[in-house]
């Protein structure tokens, strides 16, 4: 790791300033991502500003139907809130199957959702709840949010705060972990909302990063089932290929934990 | 045995300092005025090094020198050697190419060291490392060992034309195809023993010291071997004269194998220690180590099995590729040779062997032996054949193996080996009752109906360990001699010091071979202590590899013991003016038998250091040393047995069951044993399921260099293992023991292969079978 400087800030002013003070500054939530990368050499920031502990972006709330997690909420937080369990168990579902304990007691929800990792699993969520993710500066939609590889709408020195969504009528997780680093492999979240309509995000299998299934949300849409996800016809040309999955395999993989996902829900 | 001597679980001592983080590692010593190394590496797979602009380097932070290996050839460093020497089959010998420490004219993989910076500390080296400026001539690689013998592939070695290192052969070629061309059934295969990365948990380290003062080098090292590398460092790097040089090994975290060689970065630590005049330090970073550290297996092979009209074996024929890498590592040669090769009956009497053996180099880094070297390969190669040949045949996988056992010993095979005691019917036998192999098809059932598909499949396995005869040995081309040296030094007080020559980087020997002590003398476990891993302490030593530790470590402790024994009664029968015939040893004290006169073990310790009171011309003290060469191997020897279900929408294979029934003669510590057999098949598991090195055929990179790609297992990839042991005392060694450090590793991938493929009714598979690879196979079945 180079030599860099740690800052805590106290609030999102705070942070935005230290930010802004030094060009190769960086934001760290986590850190799952970020030191990994740096012991690596690979990344090598002048500052990092730790956004962890910021009260205005902690916290889950449920308003009646809406959810609201505050960005440096942890995974296990996620993972363990009887709030969210009520409202939207899938993802709590879905926390506590990232990483292992160490993991998830780091990794906050906002960091993994700026990193943008197209293996991570949270994207699939906020892209099938059709959730609001809430930044210092804006509200941005989850369609709008994540523009490919570890590439997302924020602009330079912006903050995700928090995220918003509708407490969906069902919904449910499935993932398949790569063998070596148990990220999705191929990651499917299904959601009905209250009015019907059906969203499937992909994480982990695409190779522009996580994207809406159009063919699994109308079948799914038709017929609520698994059964109506095996008909589906997963196309794999659009699918990432590495040493642990083909596109062929990732696309069965889809159509499988699709299925699960449903089951589950 | 009592509650602390042989056969005894007594936990082990030496865990309480690592379970509190205290254990002292190679990183964790410091010296005054210690400096850090670090490396600059080839980025490429194979190149020449054009120039190395070290100016803006030797101007950074800290930096106390940047080092090249021109400087180290011009300092007199010699190469680095493979000690085994091998014959191709036209009577040439191996054709070895240079290695040196660090390249100063050609890189062959990627991770060659071509430079070396030493700064105040390991961030400003590191940062000056990345300042060093190589620009190369970059050539084509290969990766692969059997592209690597077309004609027309990169040469990585002037000394070896068309990257072959060897063509060697064993038994008799023309019985052996006689035999083929006259069996009623002949099962051919081609098998793929996979690539993998030993992944200690300590990575490597080495501290090098130079006193001027004294012309005297230190190394601390993360080694399986302290005197062996002080020996080659002496005798073939001329680093320093062996009375020159120590060698320290202290607590190590694993090794596999990996850590029995000598690599460049200790040689370099103390050279360059000697060069700045400061204390070296490096430390293995895990990238350096999945690029550097020696990697272990990667055999292509062809098989062919032959059998009467009765299904009894009558030949068998092997044709295999051994993958290299870029240099000949230490023991390289040996592996897929007399390590391999020799195993090739496994426990079955063929009555004709033949196998050629052809040694390749590749840009890849060097392969050498990892946890069964050569014993592995071996026994997958014959295991998954034998279990395809049954179902060729139709017959059960069982029958087929007990119709071709060897059941008189000892036996004399086609490929040197001569098995001196075994009962292999009696593991087989232990190994299907634990397993409930008749209630396997209502299993099976049930499984079906829950969507999954289960399969079984079995593994019977033998290796040679206790290495080895050192005459043996030398005949077939060992630099080395294979005994091994014990010191017990009883103490004035009674308490005593066993120095061994064995090294521990997990085994537990400061628990089993004191529990050899306090066997034969009564005296508490914690009054004894085992000193190791120092060659300013003990003499020397060949270490610890190959299951070896028991077999030959303990036996040359209990022929020290013996002569410690033979000399305490003598001063027991004085003291007590009676014959040293009648004296006993019991509950700690010398008694002599039938009768109650008794003097404490402290009290004759004692007597022997005050001498003032010894038998008449007895020199005083009570130490005695002793060497033991081993008569012959041993041969360990067991039935697995692998249960699995594979989920055919995914391919992911679950293990539901594994049973280990293993010969391993007598056992000194069960409880650690078991904790050997249980981390061997994690290692199996390891190789049959989950681990691969890939490298990019093109480019040579290395593809998974970190534990985002390789698939190290983990818990939850593990079952319960079942184990048990059937005993067949080994006949040539004092405590009856064949060794248990590598069992594990070599029996379960067979019978992990074996269940997956006949879970799937595929037998087209290749480890590591992983969830695409089974799904693809299985697949490719159901339609």
């Amino acid at each position: 790791m180079y030599a860099t400087n740690y800052h805590r800030a106290s609030s999102v002013a705070d942070a935005v300033k230290l930010q802004s003070s030094s060009d190769e500054a960086k934001y760290v939530s986590g850190g799952m991502t970020l030191i990994p990368t740096m012991k690596q050499r690979l990344a090598a920031p002048s500052d990092l500003v730790d956004l962890r502990h910021i009260a205005e972006m902690k916290g889950i709330s449920v308003n009646g139907s809406r959810v609201r997690i505050g960005a440096a909420t942890t995974h296990y937080e996620v993972s363990t809130s009887a709030e969210l369990k009520a409202a939207c168990p899938a993802i709590s579902h879905l926390a506590a199957h990232i990483g292992d304990p160490h993991v998830r007691h780091m990794g906050t929800i906002g960091g993994s959702i700026a990193n943008n990792d197209p293996a991570a699993d949270y994207p699939s969520a906020m892209l099938a709840l059709g959730a609001t993710i809430v930044t210092n500066a804006r509200e941005v939609a989850a369609e709008d949010f994540f523009t490919g590889l570890f590439e997302t709408a924020l602009e330079a020195g912006e903050i995700v705060v928090a995220v918003t969504f509708d407490a969906p009528a069902k919904a449910g997780y499935a993932k398949f972990p790569n063998p070596a680093s148990r990220y999705a492999m191929a990651g499917v979240f299904v959601a009905k909302a209250g009015n019907g309509s059906v969203r499937v995000a992909v994480t982990g299998a695409g190779s522009n990063g996580v994207f809406r299934h159009a063919g699994l949300e109308a079948a799914l849409a038709a017929n609520w089932s698994a059964d109506a996800a095996s008909g589906v016809d997963v196309d794999a040309s659009d699918l990432l290929s590495d040493l642990h999955g083909s596109a062929e395999y990732r696309a069965n993989l889809v159509k499988v934990m699709a299925k699960r996902a449903v089951a589950a829900a | 045995m009592g509650v602390e001597g042989i056969g005894a679980r007594v936990a082990r001592k030496e865990d309480k300092r690592f379970l509190m983080g205290q254990g002292k590692y190679t990183d964790d010593m410091s010296v005054p005025g210690m400096c850090y190394a670090a490396f600059v590496r080839s980025p490429h797979a194979h190149a020449k090094i054009r120039s190395i602009d070290i100016s803006a380097a030797a101007d950074m932070p800290g930096v106390i020198g940047v080092l090249n290996g021109k400087q180290m050839l011009d300092d007199g460093i010699g190469n680095l050697i493979c000690g085994w020497m091998i014959h191709s089959k036209d009577g040439s010998p191996m054709k070895m190419g240079a290695w040196r420490p660090i390249a100063h004219d050609t890189v062959r993989y990627v991770g060659d060291a071509v430079a070396v910076v030493v700064a105040d500390t390991m961030g400003e080296a590191r940062d000056a490392a990345e300042a060093v400026v190589v620009e190369y001539d970059v050539l084509p690689a290969v990766t692969d060992a059997v592209k690597a013998l077309e004609a027309g592939q990169p040469q990585l070695h002037p000394e070896a034309p068309g990257n072959l290192i060897y063509d060697w052969e064993i038994g008799d070629g023309a019985a052996t195809d006689a035999a083929i061309a006259a069996a009623a059934h002949v099962t051919e295969m081609k098998i793929v023993n996979n690539r993998l990365a030993p992944n200690p948990m300590e990575p490597r380290a080495a501290l090098g010291i130079y006193d001027s003062a004294e012309d005297h080098y230190t190394c601390y090292t993360t080694s399986q071997n302290p005197h062996v590398a002080r020996l080659v460092m002496s005798a073939f790097y001329n680093v320093a004269p062996e009375n020159k040089l120590r060698v320290i090994a202290p607590d190590v975290g694993g090794g596999f194998g990996s850590k029995i060689y000598i690599y460049p970065e200790e040689i370099v630590c103390l050279w360059a220690s000697k060069r700045t005049g400061v204390p070296v330090k490096w430390t293995s970073d895990r990238t350096e180590a999945f690029l550097t550290d020696a990697h272990g297996r990667d055999h292509v092979s062809t098989v062919k099995m032959a059998f009467d009209a009765d299904n009894r074996v009558t030949a068998l024929k092997v044709d295999t590729i051994a993958n290299f890498g870029a240099y000949m590592s230490l023991f390289s040669s040996a592996v897929p040779t007399y390590l391999y090769a020799t195993l090739l009956s496994g426990q079955y009497n063929f009555p004709a062997i033949h196998a050629n053996v052809r040694a390749v180099y590749t840009n890849t880094v060097a392969v050498d032996a990892y946890r069964g070297a050569g014993r592995p390969e071996a026994t997958y190669l014959l295991e998954r054949t034998m279990e395809t040949a049954a179902r060729e045949l139709g017959v059960s996988p069982a029958e087929l193996r007990r119709i071709n056992f060897i059941r008189s010993f000892p036996h004399q095979t086609p490929v040197i080996m001569n098995y001196d005691a075994g009962d292999y019917e009696a593991s087989l036998e232990a190994a299907m009752k634990a397993a409930d192999w008749a209630g396997f098809p209502a299993r099976k059932a049930e499984a079906a109906g829950r969507g999954m598909k289960r399969g079984i499949g079995m593994s019977c396995y033998i290796e040679a360990c206790g290495i080895a005869p050192s005459a043996a040995v030398g005949s077939l081309g060992a630099g080395v001699g294979l005994w091994e040296s014990a010191e017990v030094r009883v103490n004035a007080v009674g308490t005593v010091e066993v120095l061994t020559g064995s090294h521990s980087h997990g085994q537990g020997h400061e628990t089993t071979f004191a529990q050899l002590v306090a066997d034969r003398f009564g005296v508490p476990l914690d009054s004894v202590s085992i000193v190791h891993g120092d060659t300013d302490k003990v003499q020397m030593g060949m270490g610890t590899y190959g299951s070896r530790s028991g077999a030959v470590g303990m036996s040359a402790v209990v022929k020290a013991l013996d002569k410690v024994e033979t000399k305490a009664k003598k001063i027991a029968a004085h003291l007590m003016e009676a014959d040293e015939s009648d004296i006993v040893i019991e509950n700690g004290a010398l008694k002599v038998a039938g009768t109650d006169k008794s003097v404490p073990w402290f009290q004759m310790a004692l007597a022997a250091y005050t001498a003032h009171n010894l038998p008449s011309g007895m020199e005083p003290g009570l130490k005695e040393g002793a060497f033991y060469d081993p008569a012959n191997f041993t041969f360990p020897a067991g039935c697995y047995i692998a249960e699995v279900e594979v989920d055919p929408d995914t391919g992911k294979t679950k293990i539901v069951q594994f049973v280990a029934a293993d010969d391993f003669g007598n056992i000194i510590n069960p409880m650690i044993v078991e904790g050997q057999v249980h981390g061997g098949i994690a290692q199996g598991i390891g190789q049959a399921l989950l681990e691969g090195v890939h490298y990019d055929p093109e480019t040579g990179q290395l593809l998974t260099a970190s534990y985002m790609d390789y698939t190290m297992p983990r818990a939850d990839d593990l079952p319960s293992f079942q184990v048990s042991h059937q005993i067949t005392p080994c006949p040539n060694n004092p405590l009856g023991i064949k060794g248990c450090g590598e069992a594990g590793a070599i029996g379960s991938p067979p019978a992990l292969m074996n269940a997956i493929t006949d879970a799937i009714g595929n037998n087209d598979l290749t480890m590591p079978a992983t969830p695409q690879k089974v799904w693809a196979a299985a697949r490719a079945t159901a339609n």
